[in-house]
């Protein structure tokens, strides 16, 4: 690998532990424990923050859809598809800590409320961006056709996201509302800055992840080539 | 334009008149839709209250499940013999073989429809108190909009071996606006409440329609490109 991928490499490890600690501590000692919720509350922090990354993710599969299709490069197509796969399992861990956190203060794990509904379906779409790209074919050919379904995806995002809205709000009105705690405006200034803090060191670990996962994707394409060429020799 | 709606209209009626002279899908989804409303009969009771209620749901439910079966086939009989490579190198705009596809499929699955919900309700002995006009409005948009994009996905996932299994898990997330939306709207037709409750789910399906029409019509080619 060249040099200079190596120092950004290194130089994002190397303030991504720190961080990792420092939100650690606010999160768990430096920010005040929620007056009726408990430490339940704590959640919170990493269910944001794995959220925001999901989106973020998400919204890079379809800008990088978007490119592949306007000029098709196996960089674009590499890097959507590690988007998609760190937007999958943020996406998992935010339903997963959602659904600990409803269970502890709405005393259920799942509740068809707009939000879960519709990260659900988010959920359900890029599983099935993944199991576009893991067809067979050439790799131009799988470029294109998941660049195609990453585009759709795109786009039905925020139509589900409207229509959950409607559905919910004529069966039971205002339930949940915007959320308890999830609208920022009511927050405690502590929590605020643990929370931007949480954020900020999972975006940090996006980008980690991210470069990792290209690096380790564009690998595998070298060892894939070098593979056939060698079939080929021996055959020829 | 009009040559494009020319050959989409060939296409259309090729696969028509090769349906009718196997009437081997339409059978087969004829008798699957019958066969998911006979489990159902078996899930809820028929001659309890609560079928009232799962009615709206049923009928989208048999027109997907049936309708996928006729989608697996619309792309995969073209493989045969490399039919597709020939549809591919004429001399024709790919955005008509789309459309063709999309008029054949919408055909076959109304068709379906003209038979499987009379029978749903005949066998769940629904009274009909809503407006037929309404009920036919919502289901030929709901229709529209799941072969709009059904065909489109089937077009894609054609391309893998696996492909009838691939399809319903591509297909059904990116229906679940439309299926929501169809839904609210036939129960509140059915029960004869207010139209005008139903009237922003109506503009809901329609906003569905156009807007996907619009990006499988445009992105379409991007599919058929090379292979």
């Amino acid at each position: 690998m060249e040099k200079n991928t190596g120092i950004i490499d290194r130089l994002l490890l190397f303030t991504l532990i720190p961080s990792f600690f420092i939100a650690l501590y606010l999160i768990f000692i430096w920010s005040p424990v929620e007056k009726v919720m408990g430490a339940t509350q704590k959640i919170f922090y990493f269910h944001v923050g794995s959220a925001w990354v999901a989106f973020l993710a998400f919204g890079v599969v379809g800008y990088y859809s978007v490119r592949v299709l306007i000029k098709p490069r196996l960089q674009h197509h590499i890097n959507a598809g590690i988007s998609a796969e760190i937007g999958v399992l943020f996406t998992t861990i935010t339903l997963i800590t959602g659904m600990i956190w409803g269970k502890s203060s709405w005393n259920t794990w799942w509740t068809w409320e707009p939000r879960l509904a519709t990260t659900l379906i988010l959920w359900f779409i890029y599983v099935a961006y993944l199991f576009v790209r893991k067809m067979d074919g050439s790799t131009e050919k799988i470029a294109r056709l998941s660049a195609v379904f990453g585009i759709i995806g795109v786009i039905n995002v925020p139509i589900v996201f409207m229509a959950i809205r409607w559905w919910n709000t004529k069966l039971h009105p205002i339930v949940f509302g915007e959320g308890k705690n999830q609208s920022g405006g009511g927050i405690e200034p502590d929590m605020l800055v643990a929370l931007l803090f949480s954020i900020f060191t999972i975006t940090l670990l996006y980008a980690f992840l991210m470069r990792k996962g290209i690096e380790i994707e564009k690998m595998r394409h070298i060892v894939k080539k070098a593979k056939s060429k060698a079939i080929e020799k021996l055959a020829g | 334009m009009i040559s494009i709606l020319k050959d989409a209209w060939t296409i259309a009626s090729k696969d028509l008149s090769n349906e009718i002279k196997t009437k081997q899908t339409i059978g087969m989804m004829v008798i699957f839709s019958s066969l998911v409303v006979l489990i159902f009969s078996f899930a809820f009771d028929p001659t309890n209250n609560m079928v009232k209620a799962v009615i709206p749901g049923l009928v989208w439910l048999i027109t997907v499940f049936s309708g996928i079966l006729g989608l697996n086939r619309s792309f995969l009989s073209e493989h045969e013999n490399d039919a597709l490579t020939g549809l591919r190198s004429a001399p024709i705009d790919p955005s008509s073989i789309y459309l063709g596809k999309v008029l054949a499929n919408f055909i076959l699955v109304t068709a379906v429809q003209l038979v499987s919900i009379p029978v749903l309700f005949l066998l769940f002995d629904y009274r009909f108190f809503g407006k037929v006009s309404w009920f036919i409005l919502v289901v030929i948009i709901g229709t529209l909009g799941f072969i709009i994009v059904g065909t489109f996905l089937a077009a894609l996932s054609a391309n893998a071996k696996n492909s009838e299994m691939l399809l319903p898990v591509l297909l059904l997330p990116l229906l679940s606006p439309l299926l929501i939306a169809g839904v609210q709207a036939t129960r509140i037709i059915l029960e004869n409440e207010l139209i005008a409750d139903a009237a922003s789910w109506i503009r809901l399906m329609a906003a569905y329609d156009l807007l996907f029409l619009a990006a499988c019509f445009f992105l379409f080619e991007f599919i058929m490109e090379g292979s």
